[in-house]
């Protein structure tokens, strides 16, 4: 490799040098500063590098290709969520901060756990080699790990994270033994050679290790019945560390899942499409029935992810063209719905700390309008009924699946939707209808800004959303 | 004399594999024990890679299990940290505590 090459291979990993690089220069300044001054300034630094290296993954890149001997593909697909995933941690962080500051959680470790953790993901969905995804995934989930339990006072906080940390452990496990059984029968671990020596047709050995490592990922997107952890970890972590769980982390987690599904096995779809869209049918069953019980509104909406992972899984389980842009635009429209609920759940604060019930949101679209007008836009967005853009995610993502042909599929998932209903619904009905005493005090800037916005975006999307369905498409049609 | 072949290497990295899979669900008593078990799982698969590279002549599998021992030592320095926090919170580790969060 001489020096031409090698600057051609950094220049694809812009967006991750930065990152990366940001990252340990920001861990010195934190630890030359005052941990005082550190906090705010450290904080803002991160933003501001997220916001850079999702510019930098849209224009700054050297082109697209393979760096590294096949190892990282800079492709359009992982360009788009590179982009995606800068952008929603950004928001994430900007939600966080007046949180942070009210519990007392301000410290530089934060936003620096939560750099290092993008960086994994966008490791994640350029992973073009079994060993890249490998050290991708671990990137992530190590610094995941270490922000479940960030409130480290908190037993719920600790225990969510034990709880994530060892059954995420376990996942890497099943992946990596998984890994290692592809990498023995096909003699390679790129994707592009696998991919080759995958047009014999497959043996027994390999589809046994493909069974692992889609088992691997499954937890990582939190898919039935690998989800057994989310709830938990959702309703211990603290809010806004959820608010990033739920958003970009599934988000890379799913494109990887597609990324490796099509690409080096796309060769021997029917070897893995049963069993995806076994993945897909349990986690949108599970999702519908697990939250008509649930009372809190962080597991509500943990059981919602998982139901939505679920439909995300529909459109993997399409494995077509089509497919795959629907993951796309379902992915995007689910993210900025779920941003903006979390918001919501952590306006919910009176005078003595934070709430996190569902009957607390009572009467609140009387008490303050904009807020309940926000979360029932937010709640039929997410979960799919007409017409907010969440419907139109779910609605591309079941005409992915007939096109594939996988026509019970997609009659399950309408009629899981409509059980789902339910429970959105009802916190719709408690915003409106209830009647209660419980006021919460104003919200911070960012949070009360996260909220509308997101809000107003479930509306203001819908034109656009030809345009993105349009750009999708392309980005779609590029990838395979 | 039996040849030791490619087999054999596989058969013992399964055998660990799947002790360690149920060292982690069958465990009741502590979560030491389950530390234990997922780093007998990664070195399960690191005898995987290193058999399958030597059967195969690449020295891709070997590389790739140097990865995952440095990666098995991060995961073990962050599974005890927050070990140490939960046992700071709750006062003991046994796996039957894990209990706050239900449904």
């Amino acid at each position: 490799m001489n020096a031409d090459t090698l600057s051609r291979n950094l220049g694809l990993l812009t967006p991750e040098i930065i990152l990366a690089g940001g990252a340990m220069a920001l861990l010195m300044l934190g630890v030359f500063m005052k941990e005082e001054r550190a906090g705010r300034l450290v904080y803002f630094l991160t933003i501001a590098l997220l916001v850079v290296s999702a510019v930098a993954a849209l224009f700054w890149t050297a082109g697209e290709g393979q760096a590294f001997n096949g190892a990282f593909i800079l492709d359009s697909l992982s360009k788009f969520s590179k982009v995606a995933i800068s952008l929603v941690a950004a928001v994430a962080l900007i939600m966080a901060l007046p949180y942070l500051e009210s519990e007392k959680l301000l410290k530089i470790e934060y936003p620096i756990l939560a750099l290092l953790a993008v960086t994994g993901m966008m490791m994640m969905v350029s992973a073009n080699d079994l060993v890249a995804m490998y050290m991708g995934i671990e990137l992530q989930s190590l610094a995941l790990y270490v922000l479940a339990a960030f409130n480290r006072d908190s037993l719920r906080a600790s225990e969510a994270g034990l709880k994530y940390f060892v059954l995420g452990a376990l996942s890497s496990g099943l992946l990596l033994y998984g890994s290692s059984l592809v990498y023995g029968f096909t003699g390679s671990t790129g994707f592009n050679e696998i991919a080759i020596a995958l047009q014999d047709g497959p043996n027994v050995g390999l589809v046994f290790g493909l069974v692992f490592v889609i088992c691997g990922l499954a937890f990582k997107v939190s898919a039935a019945p690998f989800h057994m952890w989310t709830p938990d970890v959702y309703e211990g972590a603290p809010t806004p560390v959820t608010a990033f769980f739920a958003t970009a982390p599934k988000f890379a987690a799913i494109i990887l899942l597609g990324r490796v599904l099509m690409e080096p096995f796309g060769g021997i779809v029917d070897q893995w499409q049963d069993i995806v869209w076994m993945l897909a049918f349990l986690s949108m069953g599970v999702g519908a029935f697990g939250a008509l019980t649930q009372t809190n509104i962080k597991r509500l909406l943990a059981y919602s992810s998982i139901g939505n992972m679920g439909y995300a899984l529909v459109a993997v389980a399409a494995a077509s063209q089509t497919g795959l842009w629907a993951l796309l635009v379902f992915m995007v429209l689910y993210m900025i719905g779920v941003i903006g609920s979390f918001g919501a759940v952590l306006s919910m604060r009176t005078r003595e700390g934070m709430v996190e019930n569902i009957d607390d949101l009572a009467g609140l679209a009387q008490r303050n309008p904009g807020l309940g007008w926000s979360i029932t836009a937010l709640m039929f967005s997410i979960g799919g009924l007409p017409f907010m853009v969440g419907f139109f995610g779910k609605f591309f993502v079941i005409f992915a699946a007939v096109e594939s042909g996988l026509i019970w599929l997609a009659i399950a998932a309408v009629l899981f939707s409509v059980v789902s209903a339910a429970y959105y619904l009802r916190v719709v009905k408690v915003v409106w209808f209830d009647t209660s005493e419980i006021e919460f005090v104003p919200t911070a800037m960012s949070i009360y800004w996260v909220t509308r916005m997101a809000g107003l975006a479930t509306v203001l999307l819908l034109p656009v959303l030809g345009w993105l369905v349009f750009r999708a498409y392309s980005v779609g049609l590029a990838t395979l | 004399m039996i040849e030791v072949g490619l087999g054999h290497y596989l058969a013992v990295a399964a055998i660990l594999f799947t002790i360690g899979v149920f060292g982690i669900f069958v465990n009741r008593k502590n979560v030491i024990i389950i530390l234990m078990s997922v780093e007998l799982i990664l070195l399960s698969v690191n005898i995987n890679l290193v058999a399958f590279s030597a059967f195969l002549g690449d020295l891709v599998g070997q590389v790739f299990a140097l990865f995952v021992l440095t990666v098995a030592a991060a995961e073990a320095a962050v599974g005890l940290a927050i070990l140490v926090v939960y046992f700071r919170n709750r006062g003991d580790i046994s796996v039957e505590g894990v209990n706050m969060m239900k449904g």
